[in-house]
């Protein structure tokens, strides 16, 4: 390879070559493989997701030169990045659209996962840190409403952190903590912020990498039925073949992103008001409705607990026994994989009703 | 690693705010609200409802919804406080009728001098 400065890309690439191991990537990367199949568009939500929150990093940092974070100002600041900073309308939109967009690909990433039952061994941890992932993701999506500082969103955040100190013990805390005091208000907005651009982009960057390490340690999961017929094994590349695609539906993405965010733009309500009645019709993202829906049908009381309380203990019990999957269906027993799968086609139709009510009603 | 974890989880719960010594507040006057009306005041750092009855009395609460720490509201419809976010009622007592609260209201003490209307805690 000649390194003279008449070929100055070539001599880059030598430069790196003689310092890093790069050809052990490049190998690495032709010996990768991804399942071909009937089941491998699922396969693309994993790196979907992880482009749209590549946008909300680059969006959110654009947003962070003009936003300011208090009570006073919040508004005011969101108020003139969407009327009067050039593309601000355009940015604000985009962070929000892809925000909800991010959690919708994360969703169906993992019920993907699910009903593919690629959370058998030995990928447990895999299973488990994505779960985790979505929880941060939530977390993001939480603190991002307050930050406007709008009527809808306060209220939310009331309700909200409200159901956080319903557990038992440490609820109380943590409420306190998360509020900046007893009620939701101009002291909790920098703690929502600081959660927002700096504890959560940080604990997701981590896992993140933990994700993808376990991901790349193992392999892709391929199709049960190959274990019994590994003539019908079917396989492409990871690079170039499979990374070609992924970004050709990074930038469909992008374009469905840009097309909901100028049609659609993000809203800004009105200015909250901690001295005013809930709004009429008030609710949460969408993706807290199926929650904020249940809980309004669980009755005050049921024998000695409170209706939310009841309620909060189910939602919990379900959660948990989601993180357990992989324990409970190992894939020896046809009958337990059968009612788990059953069990997760229930949780979707519940999870539809549910945000279906909670936005209709 | 206790000397770093406490102070770290210290620094993040507040200190307890001074509640401000709220003794009598004046919500309202004769004049402004009509029977079967409501309004949201502040008493000291937290929101306060009075109801004027369509008999004319008055009835004073804490605002804060005992489901999920809404802010409430008189619905003259319906005679009856609401609360938006969950569809909860409670009467003119403040006792929860309907939906999800799972408790009355806080009830606040009201005293009228001349066409004003003081609102105080319960003694």
């Amino acid at each position: 390879m000649s390194t003279s400065p008449a070929n100055p890309r070539r001599a880059l690439l030598a430069w790196v070559k003689d310092r890093y191991p790069v050809s052990k990537f490049v190998e690495w990367g032709k010996h990768k493989t991804v399942p071909i199949g009937p089941g491998a568009f699922w396969y693309y939500f994993g790196g979907i997701t992880l482009f749209l929150f590549l946008i909300q990093v680059g969006t959110g940092i654009l947003l962070m030169f003009y936003y300011k974070g208090s009570a006073d100002t919040a508004f005011e600041s969101v108020r003139f990045i969407s009327a009067k900073v050039p593309f601000g309308w355009l940015v604000r939109s985009v962070h929000a659209w892809a925000a909800n967009l991010m959690i919708l690909a994360a969703c169906v990433h993992m019920f993907s996962v699910f009903f593919m039952r690629a959370y058998r061994k030995p990928r447990e941890l895999t299973w488990v840190s994505g779960i985790a992932l979505l929880g941060i993701l939530f977390g993001f999506g939480f603190s991002g409403y307050l930050l406007p500082w709008n009527e809808l969103a306060f209220f939310a955040t009331k309700v909200g952190t409200d159901i956080i100190g319903v557990i038992p013990y440490v609820g109380d805390p943590i409420m306190y903590v998360l509020r900046g005091g007893e009620d939701v208000s101009g002291s909790t907005l920098p703690r929502f912020f600081a959660l927002h651009v700096a504890l959560f982009p940080a604990l997701l960057t981590m896992l993140i990498a933990g994700h993808l390490f376990f991901i790349q340690m193992q392999g892709i999961h391929e199709p049960d039925a190959w274990k019994a017929h590994p003539e019908q094994r079917k396989t492409m590349p990871f690079f170039p073949h499979f990374f070609m695609r992924e970004l050709l539906l990074w930038l469909i993405t992008l374009n469905i992103v840009a097309v909901l965010a100028v049609f659609f733009p993000a809203e800004l309500g009105i200015e909250a008001d901690p001295f005013s009645p809930a709004p009429a019709g008030i609710k949460p993202e969408w993706y807290f409705l199926a929650t904020f829906e249940f809980l309004k049908y669980m009755p005050a009381h049921v024998g000695p607990m409170e209706g939310e309380e009841l309620g909060l203990l189910i939602i919990s019990a379900g959660f948990l026994l989601w993180c357990f999957v992989p324990w409970i269906d190992r894939g020896r027993s046809r009958l337990m994989t059968n009612i788990v799968m059953v069990a997760g086609v229930a949780i979707i139709v519940f999870l539809a009703i549910m945000t279906y009510l909670g936005h209709t009603s | 690693m206790g000397s770093v974890i406490y102070p770290v989880v210290r620094f993040l719960m507040p200190p307890p705010e001074q509640e401000a010594a709220v003794s009598a507040v004046k919500a309202a006057s004769l004049t402004e609200m009509a029977p079967n009306s409501g309004k949201v005041f502040k008493f000291g750092r937290k929101p306060a409802l009075i109801v004027r009855q369509p008999d004319g009395t008055f009835r004073a609460f804490l605002a804060k919804c005992t489901h999920l720490d809404c802010t409430v509201q008189y619905r003259e419809d319906k005679e009856r406080i609401w609360c938006a976010c969950h569809d909860g009622f409670y009467d003119l007592n403040g006792t929860n009728v309907s939906g999800p609260p799972p408790r009355p209201l806080d009830a606040l003490e009201v005293h009228m001098q001349g066409d004003d209307v003081y609102v105080t805690r319960k003694s």
